[in-house]
């Protein structure tokens, strides 16, 4: 792993690093995928293994609505950091570089 | 030793209410907790829920609901409405939980009291409370040393005598192993024994609700309280979704020989062979067993529980809550918010969660490591064919001390006997085994029993008989 693939890693989750934090996270991440590569090991001496699902499956419940109109609309809208009446503000979407 | 069960006898008989105890609970926290830092905050407002649980105790005796006064700390990755859930991060700091978590409301509805909100590994990713964005939380039984994490500031919390219980969360060992740090008894249940809606999630298919408490009977008061299916967790399982694990007089462990025998302090070792001699004497058998993929859980935990993570915290993005950075646009809010939010160690997951999951790599370890679960469980599953429980230390160390381990894979080999049990979804108790000594210094070390898919009864049970009858 080098350092522009951590910075790769952290444009896809959305996560901005210093020089260096990249720096760090290179050397640490690296060892870390070393240590789990492991793993590999385990399932290819037992090949064939198929997936199985959970214990707990098809959990379904009616589509229906439970809660009184508005009743937690004023404590989400205190939560986020930028609003306009009920509407919550965001910056624009697209780069539109002028 | 102050128990639920001998706190509520006290409420009862009226030797002592619960207004008097709320009292000197907070005074106790008030003095001692400026150098511990096991609570984030304090609900003094509690008080006035203290007050009517004393005249209710007039009233009712010992027809009052099961924890009805009871003060519980509350790890701060647990919502409690109206109260803040910062899970110990900047990027919370300032939020306010909207609704209770299944596990509150029930605790709530058996008139617990909550006190405050503890301290933790920032969204519990951690073996230390180092990891928090608001200090670390020392070991009150030598302040020179962790408690443990990621539930240290829960664990501390109870060590210090602030409370008699406190409820934490579990992903990889973060209940017992602050337990074991502390001396207190910890406990994981079954995968999906316990509710996790409104629990902040950090690997949802490892990710279990449990309590550190001062013996196992309070163990078990509080897990069957908090468990139990719940249509806000699909996850939830039934009495009848494992088959039944049988009561007997006496067990068989199976001590996995192999996986002792590398990194485990000589000293913790002699205090688990003292163990051992201790069931034999009562007549339980102890037998070796192998468990070869068991000891190569650590490996499939860091690929799944980053996986998870990198996927639950995507949801912390400076738009609908918490910590918001500027930006010039929706992409910059983002990752300016994001940067600024979480600390190193979130990061560090959140990246390496990134990498497995990524195109071209995600069958070399996210699908391998899924195998190896499916695996791991299949290995489970013919070992306790002939054996009751499992036996290890619960953790290959006592307490170090806070800066002690700079090395990541040194810290994470801290959960090398705990984070199987996540992985394989079975339930494990943590009892206190004994002490060892450390620059003059008793450190608590710990034991860990774990049983078959939905054995939590049974590990209560054994533990009753095991610990709570030696206290």
């Amino acid at each position: 792993m080098n350092k522009e693939e951590v910075q790769h890693l952290a444009k896809l989750a959305r996560i901005e690093l210093s020089d260096s934090e990249t720096e760090a996270f290179t050397s640490q991440i690296s060892s870390i995928i070393d240590y789990v590569g492991q793993v590999k090991g385990i399932v290819s001496q037992n090949e064939g293994v198929a997936k199985k699902a959970g214990v707990v499956r098809n959990v379904l419940r009616k589509d229906e609505i439970k809660n009184e109109p508005d009743q937690f609309t004023k404590d989400i809208l205190r939560e986020m950091p930028h609003t306009d009446g009920r509407y919550m503000e965001v910056k624009k979407i697209l780069n539109t570089e002028s | 030793m102050l128990t639920i069960t001998t706190l509520r006898q006290k409420f009862i008989s009226g030797e002592l209410t619960p207004l008097q105890f709320f009292d000197d609970s907070i005074a106790l926290i008030k003095k001692d907790n400026p150098d511990i830092n096991a609570f984030l905050t304090i609900f003094e407002d509690a008080r006035t829920e203290a007050e009517v649980a004393t005249k209710r105790y007039k009233e009712e005796g010992d027809k009052a609901p099961a924890l009805l006064g009871i003060p519980l700390a509350i790890k701060s990755n647990i919502l409690i409405k109206g109260k803040i859930a910062s899970a110990s991060s900047k990027m919370l700091e300032n939020y306010t939980a909207i609704y209770d978590a299944t596990v509150i409301s029930r605790l709530k509805a058996a008139g617990a009291i909550f006190i405050g909100t503890t301290n933790m590994d920032e969204f519990a990713m951690g073996s230390s409370t180092e990891n928090s964005a608001f200090g670390v939380t020392k070991n009150p039984i030598d302040t020179a040393r962790v408690p443990g994490g990621s539930s240290g500031g829960s664990a501390a919390a109870v060590a210090m005598g602030a409370v008699v219980a406190a409820l934490g969360t579990d992903t990889g060992g973060s209940v017992r192993q602050p337990a074991s740090f502390c001396g207190l008894v910890g406990f994981k249940p079954t995968y999906g024994a316990v509710s996790r809606y409104g629990l902040i999630a950090m690997g949802s298919s490892l990710d279990q609700a449990g309590s550190l408490t001062n013996n196992v009977a309070d163990t078990e008061l509080i897990h069957n309280i908090i468990s139990g299916k719940d249509e806000m967790d699909a996850t939830t399982i039934s009495p009848d979704t494992y088959p039944e694990t049988p009561l007997k007089d006496t067990y068989t462990f199976g001590v996995p020989r192999a996986f002792l025998a590398d990194g485990v302090d000589p000293d913790v070792l002699v205090s688990f062979e003292k163990h051992i001699e201790l069931l034999k004497s009562q007549g339980h058998k102890v037998v070796d067993i192998e468990l070869p993929l068991f000891e190569k859980g650590l490996a499939a935990y860091y690929i799944v529980m980053p996986a998870e993570v990198s996927s639950n915290l995507a949801r912390f993005d400076g738009i609908r809550y918490g910590l918001s950075a500027g930006g010039d646009n929706l992409l910059e809010v983002y990752e300016k918010s994001r940067a600024a939010g979480f600390g190193d160690e979130v990061k560090r997951r959140i990246l390496l969660g990134t990498y497995v999951l990524s195109s071209g790599y995600y069958d070399a370890y996210y699908g391998k490591a899924e195998q190896a679960r499916d695996l791991m469980r299949e290995e489970l599953a013919a070992v306790f064919k002939n054996v009751d429980f499992i036996l290890t230390p619960t953790t290959p160390t006592p307490a170090f001390k806070i800066g002690e381990k700079k090395d990541l894979l040194s810290l994470y080999r801290q959960d090398i006997f705990t984070v199987p049990v996540n992985l394989t979804g079975v339930p494990a108790i943590s009892l206190p085994m004994g002490t060892v000594e450390r620059e003059g210094k008793e450190l608590p070390v710990a034991v860990q029993y774990i049983a078959p898919h939905g054995g939590d009864a049974v590990l209560f049970a054994i533990g009753k008989k095991v610990y709570d009858q030696r206290l």
